[in-house]
C-alpha cells in the first residue's frame, strides 16, 4: 500500500522535493499550495519542477541538498543526510531539530 | 467492494453506488452533497478499467505515516533507508509494533537512540508515531476501573471517573514519550491536552494528530475542549478542535463499510472530509489507510481500489496530503 500511494499521488520524498515540502507543512503548518511556492522560490525554479525527479536530482545536486544513492548514482564528496539537511535548513530558513541537536551534541 | 473482494459493476450501477454514498453521508454529517461536476468526475475514476490510477502531473501531495515501512525489513534503520530510498517517502516514521504510549514509555531510551541514529543516517523528515489506547489503563491491564463494566450496572458516575483517571494517565504518558523523542532528534481529550503541552513546550515541534474514525463516540460523553462538546464531533469540527490545540498536521479518517461498494465509501468519506477543507488553516492528510477512505480493509489492500481512493481525494477534496 505505500507504494501504491506512493506511485498514485506522492511527490517523491528526496527523489524530487517531498521531503522539503514536507518540512513547511511541519515546521511552519503551511497548506500545500503556500509550501510548494515557498519552496520553489527558495530552489529557483517552478512549482512544477517540485515533482519531476529529473529537474530535482539536478538541483539538489547543486545545491547539496542529499540524493537518492543506488549503484548508477554515487556521489561520494556531496552532501547527504545529516550534512544535507545544515543546507536544507539555511536554504528554507527553518529550524531542523535533529541539526541543532547534533550541533550541540558535536559542540559545533 | 470495502472488504477487498473484486466486482465488476456497471457504470450505472457505480453512478448509483456514488449518489447514494454522498447522500447518506450529507445527511449523517450535515454537510452539503457533492456537487454534479465531483460526482462526475468521481464516476470517471472508478469507471475506468485501468488497473492503477494516478493525480495529474503537478498535482502531486505529501505523503505523511500511520505506521508505514515493514517490520521484518532487518531493523529499524534498514526500514526507514528503504522508505526513503526505494519509496520515495516525503514524512518517515520510527514507530514501534506496539504503538501505544503507555507501552512504550517502558522502552523509550531505547527507541530514542534509534531515532538519533536514523536522523544521522536519512534526510527527510522523520515523525515518532504512537496512539494513546485509553483501555489498556483501565482493568485489569491499568490502574483506572474499567468503564465497560461500570455503564452495564449504571454506574454512569463512576464510569466517568474512571474514564477521567485513565485520560490522565494517557496524557502524562503521551507528554513524557513526546519530550523524549523530541529530546533525541485517549483518547481524543487526552490527545488534546497532551497536544496543547507540548505545543506551549516546544512551539516549533511538528505534531501530526490522525484520527481513529469519522465520528467521535465520546463514551464519557460530558467532555468539553475549551467549552465545545467533543462525543458526536464530525471531522470539521474535529480539525478545529486540533488546531486550535496546536496541532500542525491533521488526518481525518472515515471507516470503511465492508459490504459496499469502494466507490460508495470513497463518496461517503469525501462528503464528510470536504467540510474541513473550507476551514483548514493547517494541511489536511486524510487517512487513506487499510479500512479508511475509501481504502478496503484487507491485508493487502487492491493497488487498483488504494490508487482510486488516492486519486479522488487529491483530485476532489485538494487535499495538503495523504
Amino acid at each position: 500500500m505505500d507504494v501504491t500511494h506512493a506511485l498514485a499521488a506522492g511527490m517523491g520524498g528526496i527523489r524530487t522535493a517531498g521531503d522539503l515540502v514536507a518540512r513547511l507543512q511541519m515546521s511552519r503548518g503551511m497548506r500545500l499550495k503556500e509550501a510548494k511556492e515557498y519552496v520553489a522560490g527558495k530552489l529557483g525554479c517552478t512549482v512544477r519542477d517540485l515533482s519531476d525527479s529529473y529537474a530535482m536530482e539536478q538541483i539538489r545536486g547543486e545545491k547539496g541538498l542529499g540524493r537518492i544513492l543506488d549503484h548508477s548514482n554515487l556521489h561520494p564528496g556531496e552532501p547527504n543526510a545529516m550534512m544535507a539537511k545544515f543546507r536544507i535548513a539555511e536554504l528554507l530558513g527553518i529550524r531542523i531539530n535533529s541539526v541543532e541537536k547534533f550541533r550541540d551534541l558535536a559542540g559545533l | 467492494m470495502g472488504d477487498g473482494f473484486m466486482v465488476e459493476m456497471t457504470r450505472s450501477e457505480l453512478r448509483a453506488d456514488i449518489e447514494q454514498g454522498t447522500t447518506q453521508a450529507a445527511a449523517k454529517a450535515k454537510a452539503p452533497p457533492l456537487t454534479a461536476e465531483e460526482q462526475g468526475h468521481l464516476l470517471d475514476i472508478y469507471a475506468s478499467p485501468a488497473a492503477f490510477t494516478a493525480v495529474d502531473i503537478g498535482d502531486q501531495v505529501v505523503l505523511s505515516c500511520d505506521g508505514g515501512g515493514s517490520k521484518l525489513t532487518g531493523t529499524d534503520m534498514q526500514d526507514l533507508l528503504e522508505s526513503e530510498q526505494r519509496l520515495g517517502q516525503d514524512i518517515l516514521e520510527l514507530w514501534h509494533i506496539e504503538y501505544s504510549y503507555k507501552a512504550i514509555k517502558t522502552i523509550l531510551p531505547f527507541q530514542q537512540q534509534v531515532m538519533q541514529n536514523a536522523q544521522l543516517m536519512l534526510t527527510a523528515p522523520i515523525q515518532y508515531g504512537a496512539q494513546p489506547n485509553l483501555a489498556f489503563y483501565s482493568k485489569p491491564d491499568g490502574p483506572a476501573d474499567n468503564w465497560f463494566e461500570l455503564l452495564p450496572k449504571g454506574d454512569i458516575a463512576g464510569a466517568r471517573a474512571a474514564i477521567e483517571e485513565a485520560m490522565e494517565y494517557a496524557t502524562w504518558d503521551f507528554i513524557y514519550v513526546a519530550d523524549g523523542m523530541i529530546e533525541a532528534g485517549a483518547d481524543f481529550f487526552s490527545t488534546l491536552r497532551a497536544v496543547k503541552h507540548v505545543r506551549e513546550k516546544y512551539p516549533e515541534a511538528g505534531i501530526e494528530l490522525g484520527m481513529a474514525g469519522e465520528f467521535v463516540i465520546g463514551v464519557h460523553g460530558e467532555l468539553e475542549w475549551e467549552g465545545r462538546r467533543l462525543a458526536g464531533l464530525w471531522p470539521r469540527e474535529q480539525l478545529e478542535v486540533c488546531q486550535d490545540a496546536g496541532v500542525t498536521l491533521f488526518g481525518p479518517a472515515v471507516n470503511i463499510r465492508s459490504g459496499k461498494s469502494c466507490c460508495w465509501n470513497t463518496a461517503y468519506s469525501l462528503t464528510v472530509i470536504k467540510p474541513c477543507m473550507e476551514v483548514a488553516r493547517i494541511p489536511v492528510h486524510p487517512n487513506v489507510g487499510e479500512g479508511v477512505c475509501g481504502v478496503p480493509v484487507n491485508g493487502y489492500p487492491p493497488e487498483d481500489a488504494a490508487s482510486r481512493a488516492a486519486r479522488a481525494f487529491v483530485d476532489i477534496l485538494r487535499c495538503d496530503g495523504l
